[in-house]
């Protein structure tokens, strides 16, 4: 897959003759290329408002390619019965035996279906019908039901076949008015809607129960084009109507000489002026409308909302948005199709039309973009039609809230200084707008393309000639040094005296000794960490140095900023097939040369022209050498076949376990509402499975007036009972899938069926979602207990707090790995949601999803009344869980300069080769890291370049590739490599080994190595470095926190020893370093202490109007707390806010809201939003630190005297616990292992 | 000169080994393919677990000919590798099929330079060990 692309295309020479065309050619990108970005994932729905000013083209209709028919998904309708064929015989014998009578075969409903399938293709029949005798619920119901309503051939037919037009399903159930009826007699039917089982022998297969009526109407889905629309366009009248008109009406001044020029400064404009900017954005820029219609309506409101700057910080972050829009040569979009009713269609219409505004003329030729069935065909079309390239930057946005955040300029500061900066704007002369964009931190001036759309004069002093910084970078790289930096991290540092070691604010990164222009392009350290800054140059050096070499990857990572480049030709270096970054070298106009392995490449002609700067023959002022950070618009080179929809998948444990627990209904609620967010496209598609000892299908089919519950109880040999209808279209189906949601808590309420058969619904969810992959979440609430993939306890609860070995950390049996690798094959992420009281063998039951690149959430002791916090927590985890971006069929691929290698990968997913790995679904909130050997020396260099390259598919069907280029100075002294430690990256990838030491070999010998780590490094600093022959604990400043967060990481679930863990939350804390990134991880190893009952302003941040105080960090020890104070811990996953027995009255009733200490509610679980400077302080504080999170934390009120605070004490890693020792015993220990 | 149980011995143990150094071969490129990005590891986990068992079989057949033969030197010789491969099947991943390979971590490079390292280690093993059945078996044949 990876390999598939390699060929660049080579640009043609024609392309070139319309570089100098008017703008408005060049506004016509490549339908898809420019259209691209739009949909792809979650955050990057909102850019079409940002991209049109700079008349971001048409969007490629996509709407016309996936009409509501999921046409691509049809499996013929034959397939099914192939399938299962094979299960039928064996199923029918099962039938037979039954006391019950179920002879189908004769049935009418069968025999008849016009789909020419045999009757003797029990099909149908032997499936459905069999409900084991032990589920008598399903027994009953089934007979009650004296009418076959499904029975009609027609019906059966309609489900099959895939094109059925509702309105042919329509009829079928009006033919069947039999149906309707019956659901209500039966006494128990309320609980069950849906079973569609056999009533009398011989009568029918498909009962349909339908107990509840939905309301849906047939087919018609609301199209929600017209609501989201208003809402945007709100501001200006003119400006809602798409987008033709809007530039001229609303700045009449402007003279730029395009259409199009015009209608970005009014953009920009408008940005700046408004604290609403994204109204007016949005209206005037962008026929609105359209682009709203295509996100998601519920998503709209609360998206708007986020996206007004100044909203609160989160703001700041996610509403600033770049908006690079490079696109030249494309002849002028085509006038838009006539939008087709849906909101994609919408969109697509909107946006071209506000390309036609712009550029004056439509060129003809380039059609390519209406019709837009087959993404590689587009991809074709706009190559040959204008052979050009299309660079843009668009900003990707944290999450669904900041969807629309889509104002200007990245880091313009949002309130009062965009005002002044309006001017300048609204001057339209290019000059002028320098200031503005100077303030962006990332301050790559010339390579915002949307200067460069208007390239005006100004231009010119900026297109310098030839010598860049990617030029110079190797001349520079490595060698000038920060001195003082480096002297300060080297400064010796003795453990034993020094006791207060930790920074007054969370640590950073260490800053690589780079030349400062390429510090200024590096990869930002939250994505791409080494363990060392300093690379050393050989693995000599590296033994020397004790460190383990490393990198730390988070490479979906929700981004503020990411420049999106459309472009024919992905420059690669031929041999290693490197995609350019900004640490090549140009050797002239017409070469560059590999940072990897140094192979001298051509520089296609394509490549020649800038798109930012519009001007030929600049090379390396493209978006790709400026950023290091990029994302590529993938060609069909890079597509093994074509980009499947978003398919989720739900599995639920429906025992009576899971009923106990409590957590379908929950599960159910949190959907619906955010059904509408679910990262997709019109094709998104959706389906439901649940199981206890038989497994549940559900029949959605668009046109049932109501879900069908199919019921497979051979699960020795699961079987897919339809094909078709299982996984609908979330689109078509909606009501039908809402009505399931709401009726599925109650359908199953009375279970008592207390046997679980994961491994069979898993089997059957493997089969159901293969053709297409996608998402499979799994919720589980026991030990699965039946058929494949069964489970025995094998925890020994004495041997909780054993200070022996701990057993069973591995899986118990292969099933899981295998099913997962199948999965991995076939593009199925499987993530896994447990939530159970008891023992359930996550050691065996996580390998499901660690080899399909899936993710693991546990909730242990789960239960919706009895563990509120809990429930809380399962619900806050499943919003994100729902509406977070996903990548499918995704590859990663991590190069590195020769010389380096990578020796093991950790996380979840499967290594497919060296560098390769296989990742089923990549979702922004899982991590990775890499550890590295150095193979031959790098001494003939003096940069090493780390490349991670992740191809996926996004939500919206596009092919993209996110490329991650870290660059680090190659250094030769052991001193510099101690300078560039970073103790946290360190720490992490320590974790990662320790983790899977303990479970190749054994625990104890994981913690022996941690340890071992520590003396390793003091004893190989103590010889090598340090010349001053001090006693003590003598470390490089830079690693004074090593011995700290070693200690800390022995103290955690994962590794402990001596004190009471549950076998399964250890295995979860294992997995959770696996996968969490590192800024999560760090605070779970080592929580951030604050004091919060005496902040002061000294320090403070100053953001959209709020004060966050800045408290310093405190150690975790006890005696940093007192009694006359409140104390915050920040664990990662919760906050712990520890109230002292004395503490300030003042503090209590200003921020809890409660008269005294004694008032205090012991299970507190929020902060009340009172009017008090304090309490607006302290919850600043909060929101500040929740900002940059994923999962929001829950907040734990603890009081002294209550006894949550053990929780809170065993977090105080620097004190004594019951069975380890506290931070001076460790050092003691250490030193004496040192001297030795 | 005759034909004694421990001639036969040492001639079918001779055409034995040859299949084991095409095993130990085989092994050797399989592993160089995957290093080299040529094999899914899945694919070759599949071919390569097959031919485990098989390959620890027929060591332990020698072994038990030798025994029976009285052949003890030869047998002290193997005894080595035979609890090798005991150790080693022993401590292989959870599995349910047979073999030793985990596609899952086969990847990491520890463990791919160690099943390389085996590799050739078993090769050189069994080259030498042919040529010592080789003269064992003429030893035999004319001392007898």
């Amino acid at each position: 897959m990876w390999a598939s692309g390699r060929e660049d295309r080579a640009m043609s020479a024609p392309g070139f003759t319309n570089l100098n065309s008017s703008s408005s050619s060049s506004q016509d990108s490549t339908p898809n290329g420019g259209a691209a970005p739009l949909y792809q994932n979650g955050p990057a729905q909102t850019y079409p408002y940002m991209h049109t000013p700079s008349g971001y083209y048409g969007a490629p209709p996509q709407q016309q390619s996936y009409p509501t028919i999921p046409a691509h998904s049809t499996p013929a309708p034959n397939k099914a019965p192939i399938m299962n064929r094979s299960h039928s015989a064996n199923y029918y014998q099962n039938n037979q035996q039954h006391p019950l009578p179920q002879h189908h075969v004769a049935s009418s409903a069968y025999s008849a279906p016009p789909s020419s399938a045999p009757p003797s293709q029990p099909y149908t029949t032997l499936h459905y019908s069999a409900p084991p005798p032990s589920n008598a619920q399903f027994n009953q119901q089934s007979f009650q039901q004296q009418n076959p309503p499904y029975a009609t051939p027609g019906s059966y037919c309609g489900q099959q076949s895939y094109h059925t037009p509702p309105a042919q399903h329509s009829q079928q159930q009006q033919q069947q008015p039999s149906l309707v009826p019956a659901p209500a007699g039966g006494p128990g039917a309320p609980l069950y809607p849906i079973v569609s089982y056999p009533s009398a022998p011989r009568s029918s297969h498909y009962g349909t129960l339908s107990s509840y009526q939905s309301a849906s109407t047939l087919g018609v889905l609301p199209t929600q084009t017209g609501a989201p629309l208003h809402q945007y366009s709100t501001p200006r009248s003119a400006s809602t109507q798409p987008g033709h008109s809007v530039a001229p009406s609303s700045q009449p001044t402007v003279n730029g000489s395009t259409a199009a020029q015009a209608i970005v400064p009014r953009h920009y404009d408008q940005s700046h002026q408004a604290s609403l900017s994204y109204d007016s954005y949005s209206g005037a820029s962008h026929s609105s409308g359209g682009a709203d219609a295509d996100r998601p309506p519920s998503g709209t409101p609360s998206a708007s909302v986020h996206s007004s700057p100044g909203h609160h910080q989160e703001f700041e972050k996610g509403a600033c948005h770049l908006t690079f829009i490079v696109c030249y040569l494309f002849p002028p979009h085509p006038p838009p199709p006539p939008p087709p009713p849906d909101g994609y269609v919408a969109n697509s219409g909107a946006s071209s039309g506000s390309v036609t505004a712009s550029g004056p003329a439509a060129a003809p030729s380039s059609s390519s973009s209406d019709d837009d069935d087959d993404e590689e065909e587009d991809e074709e079309a706009g190559g040959d039609t204008s052979s050009s390239t299309t660079g843009s930057a668009s900003p990707v946005l944290n999450s669904f809230d900041s969807l629309e955040g889509g104002s200007f300029p990245d880091s313009l500061p949002p309130s009062s200084d965009m005002t002044n900066q309006a001017q300048p704007y609204s001057s339209y002369s290019y000059p002028s707008m320098q200031p503005a964009y100077q303030q962006r931190p990332s301050s790559h001036t010339e390579s915002s393309p949307s200067h460069n759309q208007y390239g005006q004069p100004g231009y010119q002093q900026y297109s310098q000639p030839f010598p860049s910084l990617s030029q110079l970078s190797a001349a520079l790289g490595g060698l000038s040094g920060v001195p003082e930096l480096e002297v300060e991290a080297l400064r010796p540092v003795n453990l034993l005296q020094e006791r207060n070691l930790l920074p007054p604010r969370p640590l950073e990164a260490p800053e690589p000794n780079l030349s400062p222009d390429l510090k200024k392009v590096n990869c930002s350290p939250q994505t791409f960490r080494c363990t060392l800054s300093s690379i050393p140059q050989t693995q000599a050096l590296l033994n020397k140095a004790r460190l383990p070499l490393g990198l730390l990857l988070h490479p979906f990572r929700d981004l503020q900023q990411l420049p999106v480049i459309t472009s024919n030709t992905i420059v690669r270096c031929r041999s290693c097939r490197t995609y350019i970054n900004p640490f090549i070298t140009f050797l002239d106009q017409r070469r560059w040369k590999c940072n990897l392995c140094y192979r001298v490449n051509d520089v296609p002609d394509e490549f020649m022209y800038n798109p930012v700067t519009r001007s030929y023959g600049e090379p390396h002022k493209r978006p790709e050498v400026q950023n290091a950070t990029v994302e590529f618009i993938a060609s069909s080179d890079y597509m093994l076949r074509p980009p499947q929809p978003a398919v989720y998948l739900f599995v639920l444990d429906v025992s009576h376990n899971a009923v106990e627990a409590g957590y379908l209904k929950f599960f159910c609620e949190s959907l619906l509402e955010n059904l509408d967010k679910l990262p997709g496209d019109t094709r998104t598609r959706v389906g439901f499975l649940t199981f206890d000892n038989t497994i549940h299908f559900y029949n959605l089919q668009e046109g049932l007036s109501q879900p069908q519950m199919l019921v497979v109880s051979d699960i020795d040999d699961v079987f897919i009972p339809s094909h078709d209808s299982l996984m609908v279209n979330l689109k078509e189906s909606k009501e039908l899938v809402q009505d399931l949601l709401t009726s599925l808590p109650t359908m199953f309420s009375q279970n008592r069926e207390t046997h679980s058969a994961l491994g069979p619904a898993l089997q059957a969810a493997f089969k159901l979602m293969s053709p297409t992959g996608g998402r499979v979440t799994v919720f589980q609430t026991q030990l699965p207990s039946l058929g494949a993939g069964m489970l025995q306890s094998r925890e020994d609860p004495n041997q909780r707090s054993s200070t022996k070995g701990v057993q069973h950390l591995g899986p118990a049996t292969d099933f899981y790995k295998k099913l997962a690798l199948d999965c991995s094959g076939q593009q199925i992420g499987v993530d896994l949601f447990l939530l159970s009281s008891q023992y359930a063998d996550l050691a065996s039951l996580a390998c499901i999803s660690k080899y399909s690149a899936g993710s693991i959430f546990y909730y242990p002791s789960f239960h919706y009344i009895h563990n509120p916090a809990q429930l809380e927590k399962f619900q806050k985890d499943l919003e994100r869980y729902l509406t977070r971006k996903i990548g499918f069929e995704a590859v990663m691929r991590i190069r590195c300069t020769k010389g380096l290698s990578i020796h093991t990968f950790h996380g979840n997913f499967f290594v497919r080769s060296t560098d390769l790995l296989s990742l089923a679904n990549v979702n922004p909130d899982s991590a990775f890291a890499v550890q590295m050997s150095i193979e031959d020396s790098l001494a003939d260099t003096s940069l090493a370049c780390f490349q991670a390259a992740l191809l996926y598919t996004s939500s919206k069907g596009k092919r993209r590739i996110r490329v991650h280029t870290l660059c680090l100075p190659v250094v030769n002294q052991l001193s510099d490599v101690y300078a560039g430690a970073d103790v946290q990256a360190i720490t992490c990838l320590l974790a990662n080994m320790a983790i899977d030491r303990s479970i190749s070999s054994s625990l104890s010998d994981a913690r022996d190595a941690l340890v071992n780590a520590v003396v390793d490094l003091v004893t190989a600093y103590k010889s090598s470095v340090s010349n001053l022959q001090q006693s003590g604990l003598v470390v490089p400043a830079a690693l004074r926190l090593f011995p700290l967060y070693i200690l800390a990481l022995l103290k955690q679930k994962a590794l402990r020893t001596g004190t009471s863990t549950r076998l399964d939350e250890r295995v979860f804390a294992m997995c959770e370093f696996k996968t969490q990134p590192l800024q999560q991880l760090m605070r779970i190893v080592h929580p951030d202490l604050y004091r919060l009952d005496n902040m002061s302003e000294q320090g403070a941040l100053h953001l959209n109007n709020t004060v966050v105080p800045q408290p310093p960090l405190l150690h975790l020890s006890a005696e940093r707390l007192s009694r006359d104070g409140a104390f915050l811990m920040d664990c990662g996953d919760a906050f712990y806010l520890w109230i002292g027995k004395c503490c300030n009255e003042m503090f209590i009733r200003d921020v809890l809201g409660c008269p005294s200490y004694a008032s205090v509610p012991p299970n507190m679980s929020h902060i009340p939003e009172l009017e008090t400077p304090l309490s607006e302080r302290v919850r600043a504080f909060f929101d500040w630190l929740q900002d940059n999170r994923a999962f929001s934390s829950t907040i734990h009120v603890v009081k002294d005297d209550a006894s949550a605070k053990a929780t809170f004490f065993q977090n105080l890693v620097e004190d004594r616990s019951e069975s380890a020792s506290s931070y001076s015993e460790f050092l003691q220990h250490v030193q004496l292992q040192v001297s030795k | 000169m005759a034909f004694t149980f421990a001639a036969f011995c040492y001639m079918l143990t001779l055409l034995l080994t040859a299949a084991l150094i095409f095993f130990a071969i085989w092994h050797i490129i399989a592993f160089d393919e995957l290093k080299t990005d040529y094999k899914n590891p899945i694919d070759q986990c599949n071919t390569l677990n097959p031919l485990v068992l098989p390959e620890y079989l027929i060591h332990f057949f020698f072994c038990v000919m030798f025994f029976c033969a009285a052949e003890w030197l030869t047998l002290c010789l193997n005894i080595p590798l035979l609890a090798y491969h005991v150790w080693r099947y022993m401590t292989r991943p959870v599995m349910s099929g047979p073999g030793l390979y985990d596609p899952t971590t086969i990847m990491n490079a520890d463990i791919l330079a160690y099943c390389q390292k085996e590799g050739w280690c078993k090769l050189a093993f069994y080259l030498l060990s042919f040529f010592y059945y080789l003269y064992g078996m003429i030893y035999v044949l004319v001392s007898s």
